[in-house]
């Protein structure tokens, strides 16, 4: 098997037994990008020079056999919203087009420090806002198992490289879906963190209380793995859990016999492809050979969680793209004659469609005379949508659903209609209202041959917990073996 | 008609802290621009805030000083604005949940006393500082140095009826402020700033008339006459039958007037909202007490201990107390044996008019308490006269020596106590002035205080008064 087509684990051994070298790595999935990146478009930058850099310090190290991590020399991919010290961070919008940060996001040290690769920077949604990778400002991704069709988002051009093998493993962030969604789409895992597990340092912020950093990788160790390198405290970021980091890999192989799965009735919307549900059976099907016991579960105000998301979402997205306004980075419209237009259209030639649209909702949402209506009562509603869950975790020990209603869907298919697209995100959005962790496991596959994601759903800070059942799904199924049709 | 005035006043007092409110930047003054800036403060897309407990401390001390009640929960806010010296498109503030509310002060104005209530004191961040270089039209800088430092806004309630009052409490506050050591309360510097909501009310109407919002006042002097200005302003609108239109108004001190900046209907929507990036503040009772306990004598109950406990006169202990070095000096020096009283009347006749000469403070005073309380004892065991101790003190002062009983020595300045001695040069003295002894004993007495003048004049001030007097009269009288 190519090297690129490898997981951490695999190579990380290679990289240890000093049977092959970082270097050869780094060159064998810079190789793989330019193959096959023009049929994907996953990458907005490809630091080859970096990279290779990077690797040739990991070698240093692994020969010294000092300060070995497992992710020593692993190339890895960064989701273009975090930040690179000298490396361009553009959140794939025209506003951040010439903006180089002057330091790195706290997981991109951690990794750093660990020996990790940085391959380049992966594509997205425009400022992580939208569900299929569309809203780059930049260029379309294409899902590498079918080029018609979108590979999700906003995290869609982590999950294409990984399911595309253009890197070991990547990094995206998940705000209403964003990791698990296009995970789910491209056939990877998609790890979706507690809030606050995992440092929002250096991660420019969509919806800054929804947030969160997580790992995408071709197998569920892979995901242990990167996300105890990037998992812990960070003084940096208050909202991060002074909590300790298990061994994530080391506590995979627990058995999950006699844990209550529970399956919330609230999850089977109308519109839910026939397909998908019959995946999902499947897999419950798996689970209850793999001796856990089935609850049904009510989750009663999942029906307002779209709702309560775009109006939290947004409102907190109004503020925290204000800092966009052509004074002391990123882009500034040329040839104003005083301030007002140099906002006006900074901000007017800066932003794709989609984050106009949302930098409104939320700025009304929270306008005097109606933040009460709209915000407060959407907090009020969060409130509830997380005593859902806790009433649901004194029933059961994990929660188990479909990722979303659909597989992936085709190039404008929901474009036109942005509250088609926003419902879209109706089974992953009360996760992080909840600030819950959740995985998207592969967990069948359509008539077309597009991969189903299976998601998992625990209790907070209970990512071992979710990663073991993961893992005990993956060793009991082949859908993480399939592979895209890319080489033919 | 005649209208009563009704005074509020926002103050915006900037902490002492070493390092800014959300980041470990340092909040040194003057620096290069954009030197002391950092990802937070300077609002890089993804970095956040993390409070500084020093700021929490510094509020709690200013709210227990003012009799607030301490909100064991409180909660920062976005307060969302567009302006190129603000990095992030908002400032982080606090908004329905302040750290202090519902405290007051009492002042004392014209020998009455009065209580100011206080709505709320709040934290916040500083925003940056535009640069408008000469000779480069349509262009400017903006420095970040400021952006993030952190302050404390403390809103009144709209108790005052007079600008002396709105003065007499903007002093009393800055005393404390500056006493707690969290303010260095200066006003030209914009350390220490304040804006006044200025309305009139007919006499007995319960309802507030319309206000204006007064900004850019820089001293205690403009504040005043800012606040007397507006209230004419207003009185004649009233009077021809007008309204006073909600606005905000700049103090233009050159011109001696206030001007409109915005109207009512440009006011802003900040559209607060808690800000996601910072946990509430949590303040356990345990800390509450803590400071409190801590908390330093404040300048009023320090002005009355000294009346009280040293038998100063009112004015003095109000100049003593001034500040809390100035205090420390005084307490020092009466603790190092000078007499309170003498301590007192030296520090406020005698040294303070040299600092003032000098422009320098208490804290760079050349003589030192030691030194003080070491010439005031001279003086009571009478080596030295009053007379000689200005003359030593001069010396001590302009030479940093705070050794007086040296510098008498050295310089031959000792008192002459000598009776044979004295009494031969007040001999010599009458002999000479046969014509003013005939008066005196004429019954002119006028003349002895002549005659004393001489015996001081031929011993160059060195006599020891009382026995000069002792010895005149014993011969004239004799
Ligand atoms: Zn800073």
């Amino acid at each position: 098997m190519e090297l690129y087509a490898r997981t951490i684990a695999e190579v990380s051994d290679l990289l240890r037994r000093q049977e092959v070298s970082a270097v050869e790595v780094t060159r064998d999935v810079l190789r793989r990008i330019a193959a096959v990146d023009g049929r994907v478009g996953a990458y907005l930058l490809v630091d080859e020079a970096g990279a290779l850099e990077q690797a040739a310090a990991a070698d240093r190290r692994l020969a010294a056999g000092e300060a070995v991590t497992p992710l020593t020399g692993i190339p890895l991919g960064l989701k273009d919203l975090l930040s690179t010290r000298g490396v361009a961070t553009t959140c794939a919008s025209k506003i951040l087009a010439d903006y180089v940060p002057a330091y790195d996001a706290t997981v991109v040290a951690r990794l750093r420090q660990a020996g990790a690769v940085f391959t380049g920077k992966l594509n997205m949604d425009e400022f992580a806002m939208g569900s299929s990778t569309e809203n780059s400002a930049y260029q379309p991704t294409r899902n590498p198992w079918d080029p018609e069709r979108v590979p999700g988002g906003s995290s869609g051009g982590s999950a294409a490289a990984v399911a595309a093998d253009e890197c070991l493993a990547a990094l995206g962030s998940d705000t209403g879906g964003s990791i698990r969604q296009p995970a789910s789409f491209c056939g990877v895992v998609g790890l979706k963190p507690t809030y606050g597990r995992v440092s929002r340092y250096g991660l420019v912020a969509f919806a800054s209380s929804l947030d969160q950093i997580g790992p995408l990788t071709k197998t569920v160790t892979d995901s242990a793995l990167l996300l105890g390198g990037i998992a812990g405290h960070d003084p940096r970021d208050s909202t991060s859990v002074p909590r300790e980091v298990p061994d994530f890999r080391e506590q995979l192989a627990a058995e999950i016999k006699g844990r209550r799965l529970g399956i919330p009735r609230e999850y089977f919307v109308a519109g839910m492809d026939p397909e998908v549900r019959a995946a999902f059976d499947q897999a419950v099907a798996v689970f209850t050979g793999l001796g856990a016991e089935i609850v049904d579960l009510s989750l009663p105000h999942t029906e307002y969680a779209v709702a309560t998301y775009y109006l939290v979402a947004t409102a907190e997205a109004s503020s925290n793209l204000a800092r966009y306004d052509g004074v002391k980075y990123g882009r500034r419209a040329a040839g104003v004659d005083n301030l007002l237009e140099m906002y006006y259209r900074t901000r007017a030639e800066g932003f794709g469609p989609e984050v106009k649209r949302r930098i409104m909702l939320g700025t009304y949402a929270l306008s005097a005379g109606y933040y009460d209506a709209y915000y407060r009562k959407a907090q009020q509603v969060r409130t509830l949508i997380r005593q859902d869950f806790e009433q649901a975790f004194s029933r059961c020990d994990l929660i188990v659903a479909p990722v979303c209603p659909t597989p992936a869907f085709r190039f404008g298919e929901k474009l036109a209609d942005p509250l088609q697209m926003y419902l879209s995100d109706v089974l992953t959005i009360p996760v992080n209202l909840a600030g819950l962790p959740a995985i998207s496991v592969p967990g069948g596959c359509s008539r077309a041959g597009l991969p189903i994601g299976l998601q998992l759903i625990a209790a907070p800070f209970a990512e071992a917990s979710l990663l073991q059942a993961a893992y005990q799904f993956e060793q009991a199924t082949d859908w993480h073996r399939r592979r895209p049709p890319l080489d033919v | 008609m005649d209208f009563e005035i009704v005074i509020g006043l926002e103050v915006h007092a900037q902490l002492r802290t070493r390092t800014k409110i959300f980041c470990s930047c340092s909040t040194t003054f003057g620096d290069q621009p954009n030197s002391n800036t950092c990802p937070v403060c300077t609002g890089l897309p993804g970095a956040l805030p993390v409070l500084n407990r020093q700021v929490v401390e510094f509020a709690l001390r200013a709210g227990l000083a003012t009799n607030c009640r301490i909100n064991s929960t409180s909660v920062f806010a976005r307060k969302n604005y567009f302006y190129p010296d603000l990095p992030k498109g908002y400032q982080i503030s606090q908004y329905d949940l302040p750290i202090c509310e519902h405290g007051y002060l009492e002042v004392v104005v014209d020998g009455e006393e009065k209580r100011i209530g206080i709505t709320r004191i709040h934290m916040e961040e500083d925003a940056g500082k535009l640069v408008h270089p000469e000779n480069m039209p349509g262009i400017s800088y903006v420095d970040f140095n400021r952006a993030c430092v952190p302050l404390l806004e403390i809103v009144s309630e709209p108790d005052m009826r007079s600008s002396g009052e709105a003065v007499a409490y903007l002093k009393a506050l800055r005393d404390i402020l500056v006493y707690l050591e969290i303010c260095d309360g200066n006003m030209e510097e914009g350390s220490f700033r304040c804006d006044a909501n200025v309305s009139l009310r007919p006499y007995g109407q319960r309802e507030f008339g319309t206000r204006s919002e007064l900004k850019n006042m820089n001293s205690f002097r403009n504040v005043q006459r800012a606040i007397d200005y507006e209230v004419r302003r207003q009185r004649e609108i009233l009077l021809e039958g007008g309204q006073v239109v909600q606005e905000t108004r700049l103090w233009d001190a050159d011109r001696e007037i206030t001007v409109s900046m915005r109207g009512k209907e440009e006011a802003h929507d900040y559209r607060y909202f808690p800000d996601p990036d910072l946990l509430p503040v949590e303040v356990p009772a345990a800390w509450i007490e803590k400071v409190r306990r801590q908390l330093p004598e404040l300048p009023r109950e320090k002005r009355e201990r000294f009346i009280a406990a040293y038998g100063l006169p009112a004015s003095d202990a109000e100049i003593l107390t001034d500040s809390r070095a100035m205090a420390d000096f005084f307490e020092r020096t009466v603790e190092l044996g000078g007499e309170p009283k003498m301590a007192s009347n030296w520090m406020v006749s005698e040294l303070l008019r040299y600092l003032n000469d000098d422009r320098i403070s208490i804290a760079a005073c050349p003589v030192t308490p030691e030194g003080l309380a070491a010439l005031l004892k001279l003086m009571t065991a009478g080596t030295v006269s009053g007379k000689l101790a200005k003359q030593v003190l001069a010396i001590m002062y302009r030479e940093r020596d705070n050794d007086p009983a040296a510098i008498v020595k050295a310089r031959g300045l000792v008192q002459i106590d000598d009776q044979e001695e004295l009494a031969k040069i007040v001999r010599e003295v009458l002999a000479a002035h046969p014509g003013e002894v005939e008066k005196y004993k004429g019954g002119k007495t006028k003349v002895f205080g002549f005659l004393v003048g001489q015996v001081m004049r031929r011993t160059r001030g060195k006599a020891n008064p009382g026995l000069v007097n002792d010895l005149l009269r014993r011969q004239l009288d004799g």
